[in-house]
Protein backbone atom coordinates (compact mmCIF):
# COMPACT_ATOMS: atom_id res chain seq x y z
CA UNK A 1 0.00 0.00 0.00
CA UNK A 2 2.92 2.40 0.98
CA UNK A 3 4.15 1.74 -2.87
CA UNK A 4 3.51 5.34 -3.94
CA UNK A 5 4.46 7.39 -0.62
CA UNK A 6 7.66 5.47 -0.78
CA UNK A 7 10.22 8.49 -1.23
CA UNK A 8 12.37 7.53 -4.49
CA UNK A 9 15.49 9.70 -5.19
CA UNK A 10 14.25 10.48 -8.58
CA UNK A 11 10.88 12.34 -7.32
CA UNK A 12 10.27 15.75 -7.11
CA UNK A 13 11.20 17.79 -3.98
CA UNK A 14 8.53 16.96 -0.78
CA UNK A 15 6.55 20.06 -0.75
CA UNK A 16 3.93 19.29 2.10
CA UNK A 17 4.36 16.39 4.73
CA UNK A 18 2.24 15.72 7.63
CA UNK A 19 3.14 13.04 9.95
CA UNK A 20 1.40 11.54 12.14
CA UNK A 21 -1.13 14.48 12.81
CA UNK A 22 -3.91 14.88 15.79
CA UNK A 23 -6.81 17.65 15.22
CA UNK A 24 -9.21 18.12 17.67
CA UNK A 25 -12.69 20.75 17.62
CA UNK A 26 -12.16 21.03 21.16
CA UNK A 27 -12.05 17.54 22.90
CA UNK A 28 -13.50 16.44 19.58
CA UNK A 29 -10.68 14.70 17.54
CA UNK A 30 -11.05 14.86 14.27
CA UNK A 31 -7.92 13.52 13.36
CA UNK A 32 -6.54 10.30 14.46
CA UNK A 33 -2.78 10.15 12.88
CA UNK A 34 -2.61 11.17 9.46
CA UNK A 35 0.54 11.02 7.10
CA UNK A 36 0.36 12.36 4.06
CA UNK A 37 2.97 13.65 1.48
CA UNK A 38 2.49 16.04 -1.54
CA UNK A 39 5.27 16.96 -3.85
CA UNK A 40 5.95 19.17 -6.33
CA UNK A 41 3.96 19.54 -9.43
CA UNK A 42 1.87 16.96 -8.24
CA UNK A 43 -2.12 17.07 -7.89
CA UNK A 44 -2.78 14.92 -5.26
CA UNK A 45 -6.77 13.83 -4.15
CA UNK A 46 -7.90 13.11 -0.61
CA UNK A 47 -11.66 11.08 -0.93
CA UNK A 48 -13.62 9.65 1.85
CA UNK A 49 -17.44 10.38 3.17
CA UNK A 50 -18.64 13.12 5.03
CA UNK A 51 -16.87 13.58 8.24
CA UNK A 52 -14.07 11.47 7.06
CA UNK A 53 -12.03 14.81 8.45
CA UNK A 54 -10.73 15.76 4.56
CA UNK A 55 -11.89 19.93 5.58
CA UNK A 56 -9.58 19.89 9.08
CA UNK A 57 -6.78 18.09 7.22
CA UNK A 58 -6.91 21.37 4.85
CA UNK A 59 -7.72 23.49 7.60
CA UNK A 60 -4.57 22.09 9.68
CA UNK A 61 -2.31 22.78 6.98
CA UNK A 62 -3.14 26.27 6.42
CA UNK A 63 -3.27 27.26 10.03
CA UNK A 64 -6.68 27.81 10.48
CA UNK A 65 -6.37 24.90 13.13
CA UNK A 66 -3.73 23.52 14.59
CA UNK A 67 -2.64 19.94 15.33
CA UNK A 68 -2.40 19.16 18.76
CA UNK A 69 -0.24 16.19 18.19
CA UNK A 70 2.13 15.15 15.08
CA UNK A 71 3.74 17.82 12.72
CA UNK A 72 2.91 19.62 9.55
CA UNK A 73 6.23 20.39 7.32
CA UNK A 74 5.92 22.38 4.31
CA UNK A 75 8.89 22.74 2.02
CA UNK A 76 11.04 21.55 4.80
CA UNK A 77 9.61 23.87 7.42
CA UNK A 78 8.16 22.78 10.66
CA UNK A 79 4.19 24.91 10.17
CA UNK A 80 2.46 22.98 12.58
CA UNK A 81 2.06 26.32 14.96
CA UNK A 82 2.29 28.69 12.50
CA UNK A 83 -0.48 31.36 12.05
CA UNK A 84 -2.92 31.22 8.65
CA UNK A 85 -1.75 34.88 7.31
CA UNK A 86 1.84 33.81 8.17
CA UNK A 87 1.32 30.42 5.73
CA UNK A 88 -0.27 32.61 2.62
CA UNK A 89 3.02 34.68 2.37
CA UNK A 90 5.08 31.34 2.45
CA UNK A 91 2.88 30.38 -0.46
CA UNK A 92 -0.23 28.16 0.94
CA UNK A 93 -3.44 29.16 -0.49
CA UNK A 94 -6.79 27.53 0.13
CA UNK A 95 -10.06 27.57 -1.07
CA UNK A 96 -12.63 26.53 1.98
CA UNK A 97 -15.12 24.64 2.06
CA UNK A 98 -18.39 26.57 0.64
CA UNK A 99 -16.83 29.44 -1.86
CA UNK A 100 -17.36 31.86 1.16
CA UNK A 101 -16.77 35.06 -1.32
CA UNK A 102 -17.40 38.40 -0.08
CA UNK A 103 -20.67 38.95 -0.91
CA UNK A 104 -20.91 42.32 -0.79
CA UNK A 105 -17.58 42.94 -2.39
CA UNK A 106 -17.18 42.99 -6.00
CA UNK A 107 -16.02 40.67 -7.94
CA UNK A 108 -12.71 42.50 -8.93
CA UNK A 109 -12.66 43.36 -5.05
CA UNK A 110 -13.03 40.40 -4.06
CA UNK A 111 -9.71 39.27 -6.26
CA UNK A 112 -8.28 42.56 -4.93
CA UNK A 113 -8.36 40.75 -1.57
CA UNK A 114 -7.04 38.04 -2.32
CA UNK A 115 -3.76 39.50 -3.48
CA UNK A 116 -3.61 41.08 0.28
CA UNK A 117 -0.35 40.06 0.73
CA UNK A 118 1.32 41.25 -2.36
CA UNK A 119 1.98 44.89 -3.43
CA UNK A 120 -0.55 46.41 -5.87
CA UNK A 121 0.95 46.47 -8.85
CA UNK A 122 1.53 42.65 -8.57
CA UNK A 123 -1.83 42.31 -7.30
CA UNK A 124 -2.95 44.30 -10.91
CA UNK A 125 -1.22 42.15 -13.20
CA UNK A 126 -2.75 38.96 -11.26
CA UNK A 127 -6.49 40.09 -11.56
CA UNK A 128 -5.81 39.96 -15.41
CA UNK A 129 -4.07 36.45 -15.56
CA UNK A 130 -7.72 35.58 -13.38
CA UNK A 131 -9.77 36.89 -16.07
CA UNK A 132 -8.36 35.08 -19.04
CA UNK A 133 -8.28 31.92 -17.09
CA UNK A 134 -11.94 32.50 -15.92
CA UNK A 135 -13.29 35.22 -18.60
CA UNK A 136 -17.07 34.98 -16.92
CA UNK A 137 -15.21 37.29 -14.16
CA UNK A 138 -14.12 39.48 -16.42
CA UNK A 139 -17.52 40.27 -17.24
CA UNK A 140 -18.63 40.12 -13.89
CA UNK A 141 -15.85 42.36 -12.52
CA UNK A 142 -18.05 45.31 -11.28
CA UNK A 143 -21.08 42.70 -10.32
CA UNK A 144 -20.92 41.98 -5.95
CA UNK A 145 -19.91 38.36 -5.48
CA UNK A 146 -23.09 38.02 -3.42
CA UNK A 147 -24.90 38.07 -7.23
CA UNK A 148 -23.05 35.53 -9.14
CA UNK A 149 -24.21 31.81 -10.08
CA UNK A 150 -23.21 29.33 -7.75
CA UNK A 151 -20.59 27.66 -10.13
CA UNK A 152 -19.74 31.31 -10.67
CA UNK A 153 -19.09 31.90 -6.92
CA UNK A 154 -16.86 29.00 -7.02
CA UNK A 155 -14.88 30.27 -9.80
CA UNK A 156 -14.33 32.81 -7.71
CA UNK A 157 -13.25 31.35 -4.73
CA UNK A 158 -10.89 29.62 -6.64
CA UNK A 159 -9.53 32.54 -8.21
CA UNK A 160 -9.08 34.26 -4.86
CA UNK A 161 -7.09 31.98 -3.59
CA UNK A 162 -5.07 31.83 -6.37
CA UNK A 163 -4.11 35.11 -6.26
CA UNK A 164 -1.85 35.04 -3.66
CA UNK A 165 0.06 33.24 -6.13
CA UNK A 166 0.31 29.73 -4.11
CA UNK A 167 2.85 27.14 -4.28
CA UNK A 168 0.92 25.14 -3.07
CA UNK A 169 -3.09 25.23 -3.28
CA UNK A 170 -5.78 23.75 -1.19
CA UNK A 171 -9.02 23.24 -2.63
CA UNK A 172 -11.86 21.98 -0.60
CA UNK A 173 -14.84 20.45 -3.08
CA UNK A 174 -14.87 23.10 -5.49
CA UNK A 175 -17.44 21.32 -7.62
CA UNK A 176 -20.02 21.57 -4.53
CA UNK A 177 -23.70 21.99 -5.89
CA UNK A 178 -22.31 22.96 -9.49
CA UNK A 179 -24.35 21.33 -12.84
CA UNK A 180 -21.93 18.38 -14.61
CA UNK A 181 -20.92 20.41 -17.28
CA UNK A 182 -19.61 23.17 -14.88
CA UNK A 183 -17.73 20.43 -12.39
CA UNK A 184 -15.81 19.32 -15.81
CA UNK A 185 -15.06 23.31 -16.00
CA UNK A 186 -14.09 23.43 -12.54
CA UNK A 187 -11.78 19.93 -13.03
CA UNK A 188 -10.25 21.15 -16.66
CA UNK A 189 -9.31 24.84 -14.70
CA UNK A 190 -7.70 22.96 -11.91
CA UNK A 191 -5.41 20.99 -14.64
CA UNK A 192 -4.77 24.05 -16.11
CA UNK A 193 -3.43 25.90 -12.92
CA UNK A 194 -1.60 22.93 -12.10
CA UNK A 195 0.45 22.68 -15.90
CA UNK A 196 1.38 26.17 -15.25
CA UNK A 197 3.46 25.02 -11.93
CA UNK A 198 0.89 24.96 -8.77
CA UNK A 199 0.60 22.09 -6.77
CA UNK A 200 -2.74 20.70 -6.27
CA UNK A 201 -4.05 19.11 -3.01
CA UNK A 202 -7.59 18.43 -4.22
CA UNK A 203 -10.63 17.55 -1.52
CA UNK A 204 -13.36 16.22 -3.52
CA UNK A 205 -17.10 14.05 -3.61
CA UNK A 206 -16.45 13.41 -7.04
CA UNK A 207 -14.37 11.15 -5.95
CA UNK A 208 -14.05 9.56 -10.15
CA UNK A 209 -13.35 12.90 -11.82
CA UNK A 210 -11.19 14.15 -9.13
CA UNK A 211 -8.74 10.91 -9.05
CA UNK A 212 -8.94 10.94 -12.95
CA UNK A 213 -7.02 14.43 -12.98
CA UNK A 214 -4.98 13.68 -9.97
CA UNK A 215 -1.35 11.54 -9.92
CA UNK A 216 -1.94 9.79 -5.99
CA UNK A 217 -4.82 9.72 -3.71
CA UNK A 218 -5.35 8.90 -0.19
CA UNK A 219 -8.85 7.56 1.44
CA UNK A 220 -9.94 8.55 4.62
CA UNK A 221 -11.79 7.16 7.17
CA UNK A 222 -12.54 8.32 10.44
CA UNK A 223 -9.86 10.32 10.94
CA UNK A 224 -7.46 8.35 9.36
CA UNK A 225 -5.77 7.50 5.95
CA UNK A 226 -7.07 4.28 5.27
CA UNK A 227 -5.40 3.49 1.74
CA UNK A 228 -2.70 5.65 -0.25
CA UNK A 229 -1.77 4.85 -3.82
CA UNK A 230 -1.63 6.19 -7.03
CA UNK A 231 -4.79 7.68 -8.79
CA UNK A 232 -5.21 5.17 -11.41
CA UNK A 233 -4.85 1.95 -8.70
CA UNK A 234 -7.21 3.62 -6.44
CA UNK A 235 -9.44 4.22 -9.11
CA UNK A 236 -9.47 0.84 -10.08
CA UNK A 237 -10.09 -0.60 -6.49
CA UNK A 238 -12.51 -2.50 -5.66
CA UNK A 239 -13.21 -1.12 -2.09
CA UNK A 240 -12.85 2.29 -3.25
CA UNK A 241 -15.38 1.76 -6.18
CA UNK A 242 -17.62 0.03 -3.96
CA UNK A 243 -17.04 2.80 -0.77
CA UNK A 244 -17.08 6.06 -3.09
CA UNK A 245 -17.68 5.69 -6.83
CA UNK A 246 -20.97 4.13 -5.85
CA UNK A 247 -20.90 0.76 -7.58
CA UNK A 248 -22.18 -2.28 -5.79
CA UNK B 1 -56.18 10.56 -26.70
CA UNK B 2 -56.29 12.18 -29.79
CA UNK B 3 -59.47 13.00 -29.40
CA UNK B 4 -59.25 14.25 -26.22
CA UNK B 5 -56.65 16.95 -27.24
CA UNK B 6 -58.34 17.66 -30.26
CA UNK B 7 -61.92 18.72 -28.87
CA UNK B 8 -59.95 20.64 -26.29
CA UNK B 9 -57.85 23.84 -27.95
CA UNK B 10 -55.78 25.11 -25.11
CA UNK B 11 -54.93 21.32 -25.23
CA UNK B 12 -53.26 20.87 -28.57
CA UNK B 13 -50.45 21.17 -29.03
CA UNK B 14 -50.25 22.85 -32.29
CA UNK B 15 -52.91 25.30 -31.02
CA UNK B 16 -50.79 26.10 -27.97
CA UNK B 17 -48.84 29.28 -27.92
CA UNK B 18 -45.34 29.22 -27.52
CA UNK B 19 -44.30 29.23 -24.09
CA UNK B 20 -42.57 32.77 -24.50
CA UNK B 21 -45.80 34.52 -26.00
CA UNK B 22 -47.14 33.02 -22.26
CA UNK B 23 -44.78 34.87 -19.91
CA UNK B 24 -44.79 37.63 -22.25
CA UNK B 25 -48.73 38.14 -21.76
CA UNK B 26 -48.69 37.66 -18.08
CA UNK B 27 -45.61 40.06 -18.21
CA UNK B 28 -48.56 42.17 -20.02
CA UNK B 29 -51.20 41.34 -17.36
CA UNK B 30 -48.98 42.01 -14.67
CA UNK B 31 -48.02 45.38 -15.84
CA UNK B 32 -51.89 46.72 -16.79
CA UNK B 33 -52.57 45.77 -13.26
CA UNK B 34 -49.52 47.70 -12.09
CA UNK B 35 -50.85 51.03 -13.67
CA UNK B 36 -54.88 50.63 -12.86
CA UNK B 37 -53.27 50.30 -8.92
CA UNK B 38 -50.84 53.34 -9.61
CA UNK B 39 -53.84 55.44 -10.99
CA UNK B 40 -56.01 54.24 -8.13
CA UNK B 41 -53.24 55.47 -5.80
CA UNK B 42 -52.81 58.48 -7.71
CA UNK B 43 -56.75 59.37 -7.12
CA UNK B 44 -57.48 58.40 -3.72
CA UNK B 45 -54.43 60.89 -2.88
CA UNK B 46 -55.69 63.89 -5.28
CA UNK B 47 -59.13 62.99 -3.04
CA UNK B 48 -57.85 62.97 0.10
CA UNK B 49 -55.83 66.32 -0.34
CA UNK B 50 -57.90 68.11 -2.59
CA UNK B 51 -60.48 67.71 0.24
CA UNK B 52 -58.32 68.27 3.13
CA UNK B 53 -57.17 71.72 1.77
CA UNK B 54 -60.94 72.45 0.44
CA UNK B 55 -61.70 71.84 4.24
CA UNK B 56 -58.90 74.33 5.22
CA UNK B 57 -59.71 76.47 3.14
CA UNK B 58 -63.29 76.64 3.23
CA UNK B 59 -62.15 78.16 7.29
CA UNK B 60 -61.65 81.21 5.79
CA UNK B 61 -58.88 81.94 8.35
CA UNK B 62 -55.75 81.15 5.31
CA UNK B 63 -54.43 84.32 4.26
CA UNK B 64 -52.39 82.66 1.22
CA UNK B 65 -51.39 86.15 0.37
CA UNK B 66 -49.36 86.59 3.85
CA UNK B 67 -47.33 83.49 2.74
CA UNK B 68 -46.31 84.74 -0.24
CA UNK B 69 -45.70 87.81 1.05
CA UNK B 70 -43.05 86.02 3.33
CA UNK B 71 -42.57 83.13 1.28
CA UNK B 72 -38.36 84.07 -0.23
CA UNK B 73 -37.96 84.24 3.96
CA UNK B 74 -39.34 80.80 4.59
CA UNK B 75 -37.46 79.10 1.69
CA UNK B 76 -34.59 80.86 2.25
CA UNK B 77 -34.73 78.85 5.44
CA UNK B 78 -34.24 75.42 3.51
CA UNK B 79 -30.82 75.65 2.77
CA UNK B 80 -29.80 75.49 6.62
CA UNK B 81 -32.20 72.96 7.05
CA UNK B 82 -30.58 70.81 4.60
CA UNK B 83 -26.85 72.06 5.76
CA UNK B 84 -27.81 71.30 9.16
CA UNK B 85 -28.92 67.74 7.98
CA UNK B 86 -26.59 66.60 5.74
CA UNK B 87 -23.77 67.39 8.34
CA UNK B 88 -25.60 65.92 11.27
CA UNK B 89 -25.96 62.49 9.42
CA UNK B 90 -22.68 62.52 8.32
CA UNK B 91 -21.08 63.03 12.25
CA UNK B 92 -23.62 60.78 13.07
CA UNK B 93 -22.04 58.03 10.96
CA UNK B 94 -18.89 59.22 12.70
CA UNK B 95 -20.34 58.28 16.35
CA UNK B 96 -21.97 55.49 15.16
CA UNK B 97 -19.06 53.67 13.45
CA UNK B 98 -17.00 54.29 16.46
CA UNK B 99 -19.75 53.28 18.87
CA UNK B 100 -20.71 50.04 16.81
CA UNK B 101 -17.00 48.68 17.34
CA UNK B 102 -17.29 49.47 20.73
CA UNK B 103 -20.40 47.39 20.99
CA UNK B 104 -18.47 44.29 19.51
CA UNK B 105 -15.70 45.02 21.79
CA UNK B 106 -14.28 41.79 23.81
CA UNK B 107 -12.48 44.44 25.91
CA UNK B 108 -14.80 45.23 28.72
CA UNK B 109 -14.35 49.03 29.27
CA UNK B 110 -14.13 49.62 25.50
CA UNK B 111 -17.94 48.15 25.57
CA UNK B 112 -18.99 49.66 28.57
CA UNK B 113 -18.23 53.01 27.46
CA UNK B 114 -19.56 52.49 24.16
CA UNK B 115 -23.10 51.13 25.63
CA UNK B 116 -23.55 53.49 28.36
CA UNK B 117 -23.19 56.41 25.54
CA UNK B 118 -25.73 54.60 23.50
CA UNK B 119 -28.10 54.01 26.71
CA UNK B 120 -27.54 57.63 27.97
CA UNK B 121 -28.48 58.81 24.90
CA UNK B 122 -31.19 56.98 24.16
CA UNK B 123 -32.57 57.23 27.48
CA UNK B 124 -33.37 60.64 27.88
CA UNK B 125 -35.05 63.06 25.41
CA UNK B 126 -33.26 64.85 22.34
CA UNK B 127 -34.95 68.26 22.99
CA UNK B 128 -33.33 68.13 26.54
CA UNK B 129 -29.95 67.24 24.71
CA UNK B 130 -29.96 70.09 22.70
CA UNK B 131 -30.92 72.48 25.39
CA UNK B 132 -28.28 70.84 27.81
CA UNK B 133 -25.50 71.46 24.79
CA UNK B 134 -26.87 74.98 24.37
CA UNK B 135 -27.53 76.25 27.79
CA UNK B 136 -26.28 73.82 30.15
CA UNK B 137 -22.60 73.82 29.01
CA UNK B 138 -21.80 77.91 28.87
CA UNK B 139 -22.12 77.64 32.85
CA UNK B 140 -18.91 75.84 32.91
CA UNK B 141 -17.52 78.79 30.06
CA UNK B 142 -18.44 76.16 27.46
CA UNK B 143 -19.78 78.21 24.45
CA UNK B 144 -20.65 76.26 21.90
CA UNK B 145 -21.62 78.46 18.24
CA UNK B 146 -25.62 77.72 17.53
CA UNK B 147 -24.11 75.76 14.52
CA UNK B 148 -22.06 73.87 16.20
CA UNK B 149 -24.16 72.68 19.31
CA UNK B 150 -26.82 72.45 16.93
CA UNK B 151 -24.91 69.72 15.08
CA UNK B 152 -23.32 68.43 17.45
CA UNK B 153 -26.39 67.65 19.34
CA UNK B 154 -27.97 66.07 16.64
CA UNK B 155 -25.21 63.71 15.00
CA UNK B 156 -24.44 62.52 18.89
CA UNK B 157 -28.03 61.81 19.44
CA UNK B 158 -28.64 59.91 15.87
CA UNK B 159 -25.08 58.30 16.25
CA UNK B 160 -26.40 55.95 19.28
CA UNK B 161 -29.55 55.05 17.44
CA UNK B 162 -26.73 54.31 14.77
CA UNK B 163 -24.78 52.46 16.70
CA UNK B 164 -27.15 49.70 16.98
CA UNK B 165 -27.93 49.61 13.55
CA UNK B 166 -24.17 49.71 12.36
CA UNK B 167 -23.61 46.81 14.76
CA UNK B 168 -26.37 44.86 13.03
CA UNK B 169 -25.00 45.43 9.94
CA UNK B 170 -21.25 44.52 10.79
CA UNK B 171 -22.55 40.79 12.33
CA UNK B 172 -24.63 40.61 9.59
CA UNK B 173 -21.18 39.71 7.43
CA UNK B 174 -21.15 36.19 7.73
CA UNK B 175 -18.73 34.52 10.05
CA UNK B 176 -17.32 32.80 7.56
CA UNK B 177 -15.85 35.35 5.58
CA UNK B 178 -14.13 35.83 8.44
CA UNK B 179 -12.27 32.49 7.99
CA UNK B 180 -12.01 32.86 4.22
CA UNK B 181 -10.32 35.93 5.08
CA UNK B 182 -8.07 34.80 7.47
CA UNK B 183 -7.33 32.03 4.64
CA UNK B 184 -6.35 34.73 2.62
CA UNK B 185 -3.37 35.80 4.99
CA UNK B 186 -5.60 38.71 6.65
CA UNK B 187 -4.95 39.33 10.42
CA UNK B 188 -8.11 40.27 12.64
CA UNK B 189 -8.15 43.43 12.47
CA UNK B 190 -7.32 43.62 8.50
CA UNK B 191 -10.34 41.25 8.48
CA UNK B 192 -12.42 43.98 10.05
CA UNK B 193 -10.81 47.14 7.78
CA UNK B 194 -10.79 45.43 4.68
CA UNK B 195 -13.61 42.85 5.13
CA UNK B 196 -16.23 43.48 7.47
CA UNK B 197 -16.17 47.38 7.29
CA UNK B 198 -16.16 47.90 3.52
CA UNK B 199 -19.42 45.36 3.84
CA UNK B 200 -21.27 46.66 6.63
CA UNK B 201 -21.38 49.89 5.27
CA UNK B 202 -22.81 48.56 2.06
CA UNK B 203 -25.76 46.48 4.26
CA UNK B 204 -26.75 49.80 6.27
CA UNK B 205 -26.76 52.65 3.78
CA UNK B 206 -30.28 52.12 3.05
CA UNK B 207 -30.52 52.15 7.07
CA UNK B 208 -28.63 55.64 6.92
CA UNK B 209 -30.84 57.09 4.17
CA UNK B 210 -33.97 56.60 6.55
CA UNK B 211 -32.50 57.98 9.37
CA UNK B 212 -31.67 60.95 7.15
CA UNK B 213 -35.20 61.41 6.45
CA UNK B 214 -35.80 61.59 10.42
CA UNK B 215 -33.11 63.93 10.92
CA UNK B 216 -34.96 66.03 8.33
CA UNK B 217 -37.50 66.40 10.44
CA UNK B 218 -35.83 66.51 13.99
CA UNK B 219 -33.65 69.19 12.61
CA UNK B 220 -36.45 71.63 13.22
CA UNK B 221 -35.03 70.89 16.89
CA UNK B 222 -31.97 73.21 16.10
CA UNK B 223 -34.69 76.34 16.17
CA UNK B 224 -34.29 76.02 19.95
CA UNK B 225 -30.66 77.25 19.73
CA UNK B 226 -31.42 80.21 17.51
CA UNK B 227 -30.79 78.84 13.82
CA UNK B 228 -33.07 80.54 11.79
CA UNK B 229 -33.77 77.20 9.60
CA UNK B 230 -37.16 76.72 8.23
CA UNK B 231 -39.06 76.34 11.33
CA UNK B 232 -37.34 78.90 13.14
CA UNK B 233 -38.32 81.69 10.50
CA UNK B 234 -42.14 80.48 10.11
CA UNK B 235 -42.58 80.25 13.96
CA UNK B 236 -40.94 83.74 14.40
CA UNK B 237 -42.74 85.37 12.00
CA UNK B 238 -46.39 83.33 12.55
CA UNK B 239 -46.32 84.30 16.25
CA UNK B 240 -45.57 88.29 15.61
CA UNK B 241 -48.17 88.46 13.35
CA UNK B 242 -50.52 86.73 14.86
CA UNK B 243 -50.74 83.64 11.89
CA UNK B 244 -49.46 80.07 13.55
CA UNK B 245 -51.67 78.41 12.29
CA UNK B 246 -50.67 79.72 8.11
CA UNK B 247 -46.98 79.44 9.40
CA UNK B 248 -47.12 76.19 10.80
CA UNK B 249 -49.29 74.44 8.05
CA UNK B 250 -46.47 76.15 5.68
CA UNK B 251 -43.62 74.45 7.46
CA UNK B 252 -45.39 70.90 7.80
CA UNK B 253 -46.29 70.92 4.32
CA UNK B 254 -42.36 71.99 2.82
CA UNK B 255 -41.01 69.17 5.65
CA UNK B 256 -43.52 66.51 3.80
CA UNK B 257 -42.46 67.54 0.63
CA UNK B 258 -38.79 67.59 1.50
CA UNK B 259 -39.26 64.26 2.74
CA UNK B 260 -41.00 62.51 -0.14
CA UNK B 261 -38.15 63.97 -2.29
CA UNK B 262 -35.44 62.05 -0.29
CA UNK B 263 -37.68 58.91 0.22
CA UNK B 264 -37.87 58.84 -3.78
CA UNK B 265 -33.75 58.56 -3.61
CA UNK B 266 -33.61 56.34 -0.68
CA UNK B 267 -36.37 53.62 -2.33
CA UNK B 268 -34.20 53.63 -5.16
CA UNK B 269 -30.91 53.32 -2.90
CA UNK B 270 -32.29 50.03 -1.37
CA UNK B 271 -33.70 48.53 -4.51
CA UNK B 272 -29.92 48.75 -6.32
CA UNK B 273 -28.46 47.50 -2.61
CA UNK B 274 -30.85 44.96 -2.33
CA UNK B 275 -29.65 43.32 -5.92
CA UNK B 276 -27.02 41.84 -4.06
CA UNK B 277 -28.95 40.23 -1.50
CA UNK B 278 -29.63 37.22 -4.50
CA UNK B 279 -27.14 35.01 -2.84
CA UNK B 280 -25.65 35.87 0.34
N1 LIG C 1 -16.40 23.12 14.15
C1 LIG C 1 -16.48 21.82 14.53
N2 LIG C 1 -16.75 21.51 15.81
C2 LIG C 1 -16.83 20.22 16.19
N3 LIG C 1 -16.65 19.19 15.38
C3 LIG C 1 -16.38 19.43 14.10
C4 LIG C 1 -16.29 20.76 13.61
N4 LIG C 1 -16.01 20.72 12.29
C5 LIG C 1 -15.94 19.40 11.98
N5 LIG C 1 -16.16 18.63 13.06
C6 LIG C 1 -16.12 17.16 13.10
O1 LIG C 1 -14.88 16.71 12.64
C7 LIG C 1 -15.03 15.58 11.80
C8 LIG C 1 -14.35 15.83 10.47
O2 LIG C 1 -15.01 16.92 9.82
P1 LIG C 1 -14.58 17.49 8.42
O3 LIG C 1 -15.32 18.75 8.22
O4 LIG C 1 -13.10 17.53 8.35
O5 LIG C 1 -15.14 16.37 7.45
P2 LIG C 1 -15.12 16.31 5.86
O6 LIG C 1 -14.38 15.07 5.51
O7 LIG C 1 -14.62 17.57 5.31
O8 LIG C 1 -16.65 16.11 5.55
P3 LIG C 1 -17.54 16.66 4.36
O9 LIG C 1 -17.32 15.77 3.20
O10 LIG C 1 -18.93 16.53 4.88
O11 LIG C 1 -17.15 18.08 4.12
C9 LIG C 1 -16.52 15.35 11.69
O12 LIG C 1 -16.85 14.28 12.55
C10 LIG C 1 -17.14 16.60 12.14
O13 LIG C 1 -18.36 16.34 12.79
MG1 LIG D 1 -15.49 19.03 4.21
Amino acid sequence: MAIATEPRTSAPELVLELQNVHTYYGRIRALQGVSLEVRKGEIVTLIGANGAGKTTILKTISGLLHAREGQVRFQGADITQRAAHDLVKLGIGHAPEGRRIFSRLTVYENLQMGAFTRTRAEAQEDVERMYSLFPRLRERSRQQGGSLSGGEQQMLAVARALMSRPSVLLLDEPSLGLAPILIQEVFSIIQEINTRGTTVLLVEQNALQALNIAQRGYVLQTGRVIKADTADRLAADPDVRRAYLGEI
Amino acid sequence: MTDFAAQQPGLDPLAMPPPGAIVEDIRQARRRAGVRFALAFALTWIVLVGGMALAIASTGRVHPDFIAEHLPFFLGGIPLTIFVSVASIIFATGFALIGALGRISRNPVIYGIASLYVSLVRGTPLVVQIFFIYSALPQFGIVLPAIVAGVFALSFNYGAYMTEIFRAGIQAVPRGQLEAASALGMTERHTMRRIVLPQAVRIVIPAIGNEFIAMIKDSALVSFVALQELFWRTRTVGAANFASFETLLFAAIVYWVLTIFFSLFQERLEKRMAQSDRRP
